[in-house]
């Protein structure tokens, strides 16, 4: 089992962050890498259960299944169902906390999963960076605006 | 219930910032508001149950227990046990996280907690500021510093409080009394500190102050009783804990202060149902009235009692209690509007005397045949009066000599008579007995067999004018002292 943690500061209050990003169809708004999103079987992006099936820029197609959404503490969780990582049984955790001293926010960005073990540095680094990282850049940016 | 949380982000890596919040005992080194810190009964400060003692800089003390634990998740759980302030129920979380991009930590600090309502605000502010934000930047000071927490604690060398006490300068009139800014050590091995709310005025304090009993030698504090609430105890100390009401009537002087250390073993813990104004009105006078009637002599019905300043704080509780035992009460007063305070207490023949004349008079209420027993607090100057009102094979316990020491012992063959000297302290010397004397008054209380006449209250810091009004003999029945 891996564990990757990613966490950062936005200069934005929890509300403006999480009104950004609670979209579980979103992602096209605000992630670098993510060229379209859809839910499937017309479902409500905030339907426990739903799943978006999104497809990355570089061409990979994605699966996953939203498990828990908390408005209350501005937390989402999902699995991937199919992808073209190579991991398994993965799950990810979104948590955003606000920071009274100064009205920002802490984020946190989590994700366990099972993979080949010549793979693990590599994934780790890619999800954790490549993805987790980058995506709070992008967020941080795009809520600098 | 309120809900305090807060938090920010430190510009340190979070095992350095975890290295000086998981010691639950490294407050004093970086917190502003905390004075003071120490670990009960020397545990280790990541003992998961351990109890800190903090003393905060505006005075406050506070007992704190650690609930809980985790260098996993960098998380510390605790409650508050007792307190000064008026918080009930307040547990809070200090939680830390990495910022992975940036050497940062998030700390989240969050409680929640009761108090008196319509006070929520004030404690929200006390807390979610002054203690949470303020030790938000107490802490980034300190890291700057390159402080480290693990020293030891001035607490165990330490540990004085601050304190008000009203201090003798000097043998002589209530203008020797000066109300002065003192310190309360912490409690040694057998002792208790207290933080007192009301001191009980006797007249064992004017003899003190005026050096007639030589039990201090100035520049000293006076006072025998007091009640108050336990701030902490020393080692060996098995009978009290911190949060305790408690009060005490014992030497050595100096129970009239704000905050007070002395030995433990003379400090009895009060029933809910005995506030700390009645116990500091009664602990020393009601126990004196205990022995008296209980042990000194044993007072059955039918017995003829006499009191003498029946209308004083003794006198008073004297008159309840042996009427109450089916005594034929006599007391001796030095005015009418005195008469008629004895009166409507227990003793149901008064007698107006100012010049110790009253032997005759006890004689015709008894038909001639004398008191069984005589309290008296006057000494001298009345001495062949109580011998004459005293019946054959009577008891005269003189437990005060107000008039001065008898010149020579009194004939007391004339009536097969005994006399006594004694003296409350060495009849609460014991521990066990203390208790079983302290238990009866307060149970003589609760059943109103006595009662408490608390008349005369003053500040703390007007004790001289207390004094003034005691020793004019213009006060009926107790006075306090209130901090």
């Amino acid at each position: 089992m891996i564990k990757v943690y990613t966490s950062t500061v936005i200069d934005a209050p929890a509300d403006s962050v999480w009104a950004q990003v609670r979209d579980f169809n979103g992602l096209p708004k605000w992630t670098p890498f993510v060229a379209e999103s859809r839910i499937e079987g017309g479902l409500a992006s905030d339907r426990i259960g739903c799943v978006r099936n999104f497809r990355l820029k570089d061409g990979g197609v994605i699966r996953e299944q939203l498990l828990t959404l908390s408005d209350y503490e501005y937390q989402c969780s999902y699995a991937i169902l199919e992808s073209p990582m190579g991991v398994e049984n993965y799950v990810a955790t979104l948590k955003f906390t606000p920071v009274t001293d100064g009205n920002r926010t802490f984020a946190e960005w989590s994700a366990e999963f099972d993979c080949a073990p010549e793979k693990e540095k590599e994934l780790a680094q890619n999800i954790g960076q490549g993805v987790f990282q980058a995506a709070f850049d992008a967020l941080k940016t795009l809520l600098r605006k | 219930m309120i809900r305090v949380t807060r938090s920010t982000i430190i510009d340190t890596p979070v095992a350095r910032v975890w290295e000086v919040l998981r010691d639950f005992n490294s407050h004093w080194a970086w917190h502003p508001a905390v004075g003071e810190s120490n670990i009960e009964n020397d545990e280790p400060a990541d003992q998961v149950g351990c109890v800190r003692n903090f003393f905060l800089k505006d005075g406050n003390h506070i007992r704190e227990q650690l609930l809980a634990l985790s260098d996993r998740d960098y998380v510390s759980t605790y409650c508050i046990l007792d307190a000064t302030l008026p918080m009930r129920h307040y547990v809070a979380t200090v939680q830390l996280k990495p910022v992975t991009d940036g050497e940062r930590t998030f700390w989240h600090w969050q409680s929640t907690f009761d108090v008196p309502r319509g006070r929520e605000k004030e404690f929200e502010e006390l807390v979610g500021k002054g203690v949470y934000e303020g030790g938000f930047e107490g802490l980034r000071a300190f890291l700057r510093r390159g402080g480290i927490a693990t020293a030891p604690s001035p607490a165990t060398v330490s540990g004085a409080m601050p304190a008000q006490a009203v201090v003798a300068t000097a043998f002589g009139g209530p203008e020797v009394l000066r109300y002065e800014t003192v310190s309360a050590a912490a409690p040694l091995q057998g002792e208790v500190r207290i933080r007192q709310t009301a001191v009980g005025v006797n007249y064992i304090d004017v003899y003190v102050r005026k050096g007639l009993y030589r039990m201090i030698e100035p520049p000293a504090a006076i006072g025998m009783e007091a009640a108050g609430v336990v701030v902490d105890a020393g080692p060996g100390v098995a009978h009290l804990l911190p949060g305790d009401r408690v009060a005490y009537a014992c030497p050595p002087p100096g129970a009239y202060a704000t905050v007070r250390t002395l030995p433990a073993d003379q400090v009895v813990v009060l029933p809910e149902d005995v506030s700390d104004e009645a116990a500091a009105a009664v602990m020393l006078k009601g126990m004196t009235a205990e022995y008296l009637l209980h042990r000194t002599f044993r007072v059955r019905p039918g017995h003829a009692v006499l009191v003498h300043a029946a209308a004083g704080g003794v006198g008073l509780l004297l008159c309840q209690w042996a009427k109450a035992l089916g005594a034929k009460v006599i007391g001796t007063v030095s005015s009418d509007e005195k008469a008629r305070l004895a009166r409507d207490n227990g003793c149901e023949f008064p007698i107006v005397t100012r010049d110790y004349r009253f032997a005759q008079e006890v004689k015709s209420l008894t038909n001639g045949r004398g008191a069984d027993v005589i309290y008296d607090g006057l000494g001298r100057d009345a001495a062949n009066e109580n011998l004459e009102a005293l019946a054959m094979t009577g008891h005269w316990a003189c437990y005060g000599q107000a008039s001065g020491p008898f010149d020579k012992l009194p004939d007391l063959s004339a009536k097969s008579g005994t006399l006594s000297r004694p003296v409350l302290f060495h009849y609460t010397a014991e521990r066990a007995t203390l208790q079983e004397i302290a238990g009866n008054v307060f149970r003589a209380l609760r059943e109103r067999t006595i009662r408490v006449e608390l008349r005369h209250r003053f500040p703390l810091s007007a004790a001289a004018e207390a004094h003034r009004e005691l020793e004019a003999r213009r006060t009926t029945g107790s006075i306090v002292l209130l901090p």
